[in-house]
């Protein structure tokens, strides 16, 4: 089904134009209201009266990650804090968090974009929609379920974590759609088996899966052993959470809410606009959002755009499927995870040495992370329990950094590898 | 008496307690007690030497991290009993013994208990009113 039939099948042309007058209008909206902006086009000597048509995109200045923790929390909002309605937060790159904030308006467009991603991947008002995401800060778990509500669907807000009762649910409850990671899905799928539950026992036709990069490779293997239909869908905390884009039905791609989020892939290198087709990275700019616009955000993230027709008939463009990133950013259970978080908790620690590595595996479907540092404080030596409080020091202050758990490995001075160069401290032995 | 030991770290991985004890080898150092309990990932190795201080130095220069702990010692008579009598009388007085190793020489009619305590002043003071003596 389609959700917003006017918008999603709307001609092309019709589309640039309502583009076209959204980024005039969202460009002087940033510059009257947000000094960061103000400022940067100052800098840049970019006038908002610059834009005349959708090309002219490429004049203004990027936004990066780093923009929003040198502003945090508020630095970048459009409007007075009580205008605000709710707030959610991400990963930074180091101690703060990213924080993003929601105008009444601004939760409207994302129930919508969630609702149209919902519908696309299939969900229609008599499903029981099984939330494994956490819920809390994170926007995917709240994206989602409002998107699902909206459609008219029923909600298990079943969380994340203890997942012997997330599959007790999904049978007892008979839930129609999991809403999860594509790797928690595969992991559910495990506890299936190992609790000796057979797959028909359970109501189970769709998964929505997101905010973890997948293949076609893993999907099939979800859809073999949940014997669903699966769909991706992709989005981000500083855009709006889920909802920027989602698969529909015919697989041919993640269709874009353009009316909303407008798209551009650049060369990762020149950032230069690339061809149709093309794998580059992904720059979005929020048409609508009031509260805290982001013009021309490098998301990190690569894909590809389509713009050929789908079967589906929805008329909007169309992203692959996110295949990997231009920076180290890491997705560890879902969760976005920056080396330098790691690093920036580690230095504020005297106890250990300047060196680390981290090393992420998959065991049984699900993300590991190991720490590795050095014990450099022979003060600790005195006794067992002073390391072992160490240890647990040191996982607490990356879970409060992070939001996971790492195993912490404490090992010699001297025994990790030592670089003259750019340091390599990250060992990704996951196959996905 | 306050007996001084070395610590050091070490990974449970093989061949590092044998370089631990190449370097002091190497050193010229004797070993005169040692002592490694076994844990998962890694250990505290405690040793006492005939000289700590180089001990220390020459173990930091081949890249191990130690440190130098203090302990306290007491010879008693090697026989039934001996050992109880010591750790009743810290037990009656409330001390926590974090660690404790002993040994008896072949041969010698007593025997060394080494412990690392809350409140090292305290308890010698108690176990020598009690007849015990100090190493």
């Amino acid at each position: 089904m389609i959700y917003n039939v006017k918008i999603e099948t709307m001609s092309t042309i019709s589309m640039r134009r309502l583009q076209l007058k959204r980024l005039k209008h969202i460009v002087n909206y940033a510059y009257a209201n947000i000094p960061f902006y103000k400022n940067k086009y100052d800098q840049a000597g970019f006038k908002p009266c610059d834009i005349k048509n959708l090309d002219d995109i490429k004049r203004i200045p990027f936004v990066v990650k780093s923009d929003l923790r040198e502003n945090y929390p508020y630095g970048l909002l459009a409007v007075p804090k009580e205008s605000l309605v709710r707030i959610h937060a991400s990963s930074g790159t180091s101690g703060k968090p990213t924080v993003v904030c929601y105008t009444e308006n601004d939760m409207k467009v994302w129930i919508e974009c969630c609702a149209r991603v919902s519908a696309a991947g299939g969900v229609t008002k008599d499903d029981l929609v099984q939330i494994s995401f956490g819920y809390g800060m994170f926007t995917g778990a709240l994206g989602m379920h409002q998107g699902c509500r909206k459609l008219g669907a029923a909600i298990i807000p079943a969380s994340s974590g203890n997942t012997e009762r997330q599959v007790m649910f999904l049978k007892d409850l008979q839930a129609s759609v999991l809403v999860a990671t594509p790797s928690y899905a595969l992991y559910i799928s495990e506890m299936i088996n190992k609790l000796g539950y057979n797959i028909e026992d359970f109501n189970l036709k769709l998964g929505l899966f997101g905010s973890e990069a997948s293949t076609d490779a893993m999907h099939n293997e979800i859809r073999k052993r949940l014997k669903i239909e699966t769909t991706d869908n992709y989005g981000l905390s500083e855009i709006i959470g889920p909802g920027v884009s989602g698969e529909c039905l015919a697989h041919t791609g993640l269709h874009v809410n353009e009316d909303h989020f407008y798209p551009e892939v650049l060369d990762r290198e020149s950032l230069e606009p690339i061809e149709d087709g093309e794998l580059g990275e992904l720059v979005l700019t929020t048409l609508t959002k009031e509260g805290m616009p982001m013009i021309r955000y490098r998301t990190k993230d690569l894909t590809s755009l389509d713009r050929s027709p789908c079967p589906c008939g929805r008329n909007t463009v169309r992203m692959s499927r996110v295949t990997g990133r231009t920076d180290d950013m890491l997705i560890i259970r879902g969760v976005n995870v920056f080396p330098s978080q790691v690093e920036s908790v580690l230095m504020n620690m005297k106890e250990i040495g300047g060196q680390y590595e981290m090393i992420i595996t998959r065991e049984n479907y699900l993300d590991k992370l190991e720490i590795r540092v050095e014990v450099a404080d022979g003060a600790l030596l005195s006794d067992f329990h002073s390391l072992e409080k160490l240890r647990e020091l040191v996982k607490h202050n990356i879970k409060v950094i992070l939001q996971i758990d790492a195993e912490i490995k404490l090992v010699e001075p001297l025994s990790l590898k030592r670089f003259e160069g750019k340091a390599r401290r990250v060992t990704d032995l996951r196959q996905i | 008496m306050i007996i001084n030991q070395i610590a050091v770290f070490l990974e449970n991985r093989s061949g590092r307690i044998c370089e631990f004890a190449r370097v002091l080898k190497d050193a010229n150092i004797n070993i005169q007690t040692m002592n490694i309990a076994d844990t998962s990932e890694y250990g505290i190795l405690r040793a006492i030497t005939d000289n700590n201080d180089k001990a220390i130095k020459v173990l930091k220069e081949n890249g191990f991290n130690t440190a130098s702990t203090d302990l306290i010692g007491f010879q008693v008579a090697d026989k039934p009993g001996e050992m109880h009598k010591v750790l009743q009388l810290l037990d009656q007085e409330r001390i926590n013994i974090s660690y404790l190793y002993s040994y008896a020489q072949v041969g010698s009619k007593t025997a060394a208990i080494l412990l690392k305590v809350d409140f090292p002043d305290l308890a010698i003071k108690i176990l020598n009113q009690n007849g015990v003596k100090s190493f």
